[in-house]
């Protein structure tokens, strides 16, 4: 299918961008690298009146950093930080996981900021984002503010990011020399939508440790008892630390499967982590 | 209508787009190239891939408006690119095509993990056709082709 027709626009700056967007409330979308946007347009599953390109602002391909953290912009591509294009707060994990996500033709033009905003509850930059302690930096009319990626989203593909609001970029925690991390995808396919998605981080040096899944029916799921676990060196019970977890979460409708692959992939991730 | 100027296969191009138009329908309906496939349009089967700005990518989720002052290559445009004549030869005699439909975007694609290096192993080849589908599902004899032509561009280098 094709998509229906559309204006288009590209602001030379982000305060363009967004005087662009305050004028055409309902009617504009923000297109960054378009990779589930164009396809859902395509498919008519989204026909904005008017785009409002965002993909090569020098600000949000732009990256930072001050002592303790890394500051990424929103339109930084998954390939950039997959090649280490950008510099890596993560000590290797941020470019585990671009390498992870969908097809080198999408991670070239897909972007943090827009995997962010889309919040696919399937997607890798949610859940592994929140398992770093990220902050998302928001730009709107009223000015900048940040929130936790573990609040940020709040759903289903939905976010706190308000209707005329752009992701500025993300804030990333630097990992002490001696963290260590987890990761774990489940899917039938290389580069596919996960069927589970776990992260686990344990930075013992910043009393950080936070173990998440994706792709769990909602925003990504922290595990409290098993980042405790972490926290405290592996002592005491693993699997049953995780299956406790993952039972509490009775809101997610896990079926049979679904906890079983849950568990299972969380678990890994923390092995990944004691080893 | 939106105005636009790329570089298509090394020409410089200038038009005016609808922004609706994907860059996959712009090079086939309004340029000709129809060597780029449209398969699913929504960036799942890989035939419209296309190089931009050297860099391989999906022609179906890229708005011909966003490709201004961008620099496109199709697969009409690589004579006389070695890679790409390895890849050819390897495909011809390894048998790696049947009904074709697929191919343009499985060398483009090829290419690409060739010139990155990925193409060392039956298990990076095939991780890295991953978002390429042949729904006459001849992906053994493309790998072999893939993996030849890796092995003959790096004899060569």
């Amino acid at each position: 299918m094709k998509a229906a027709p559309v204006d288009y626009v590209r602001p030379r700056s982000l305060t363009e961008a967004i005087d662009l967007l305050a004028r055409t409330p309902g009617e504009a979308r923000v297109i960054a690298g378009g990779q589930s946007l164009v396809a859902m347009m395509n498919l008519r599953l989204a026909s904005p009146g008017l785009l409002i390109d965002i993909a090569r602002l020098p600000e949000l391909v732009a990256v930072s950093e001050d002592t303790d953290a890394l500051i990424l912009g929103a339109c930084v591509t998954h390939a950039a930080i997959e090649d280490g294009k950008v510099a890596d707060a993560s000590r290797g994990l941020m470019p585990r996981v671009a390498a992870s996500l969908a097809y080198r033709a999408i991670r070239t033009r897909g972007t943090i900021g827009g995997s962010l905003a889309l919040s696919d509850p399937a997607a890798e930059w949610p859940a592994v984002l929140t398992a770093l302690g990220a902050e998302v930096v928001i730009c709107g009319p009223a000015g900048r503010r940040s929130l936790k990626c573990l609040e940020f989203t709040t759903g289903i593909f939905e976010t706190r990011l308000a209707s005329d609001e752009i992701i500025e970029g993300v804030r990333i925690p630097k990992l002490s020399a001696n963290a260590r991390w987890g990761y774990l995808k489940f899917c039938r396919k290389s580069g596919e939508f996960a069927n589970s998605l776990a992260v686990a981080v344990a930075d013992l040096g910043r009393g950080h440790s936070r173990v998440v899944l994706g792709a769990a029916n909602g925003p990504p799921l922290v595990l409290d008892d098993t980042s405790r676990l972490v926290l405290e060196g592996g002592r005491g019970e693993l699997r049953g630390a995780v299956a406790s977890d993952v039972d509490r979460a009775a809101d997610r409708c896990f079926d049979e499967y679904q906890h079983a692959l849950h568990t299972v992939a969380a678990t890994r991730a923390v092995q990944q982590v004691l080893q | 209508m939106t105005a636009i100027r790329l570089r298509i296969n090394g020409a410089a191009v200038a038009e005016e787009v609808p922004p609706r138009s994907s860059l996959a329908d712009f090079l086939r309906e309004r340029r000709n190239l129809t060597g780029t496939h449209l398969g699913c349009e929504h960036g799942v089967c890989g035939a419209c891939t296309v190089f931009i700005d050297g860099e391989p990518a999906r022609s179906c989720l890229m708005l011909a408006v966003a490709c201004d002052e961008r620099d496109v290559e199709t697969i009409e445009g690589f004579a006389g690119d070695a890679v790409i004549d390895t890849l050819r030869r390897n495909f011809h005699r390894h048998h790696a095509l049947q009904c074709g439909f697929c191919t343009p975007g499985m060398l483009i694609t090829a290419r690409d993990l060739i010139l990155r290096g990925q193409a060392g192993s039956e298990r990076q080849i095939r991780d890295g056709l991953s978002g390429n589908i042949c729904r006459c599902t001849g992906y053994t004899n493309i790998v072999t082709a893939i993996a030849e032509a890796a092995k003959e561009t790096s004899d060569a280098r």
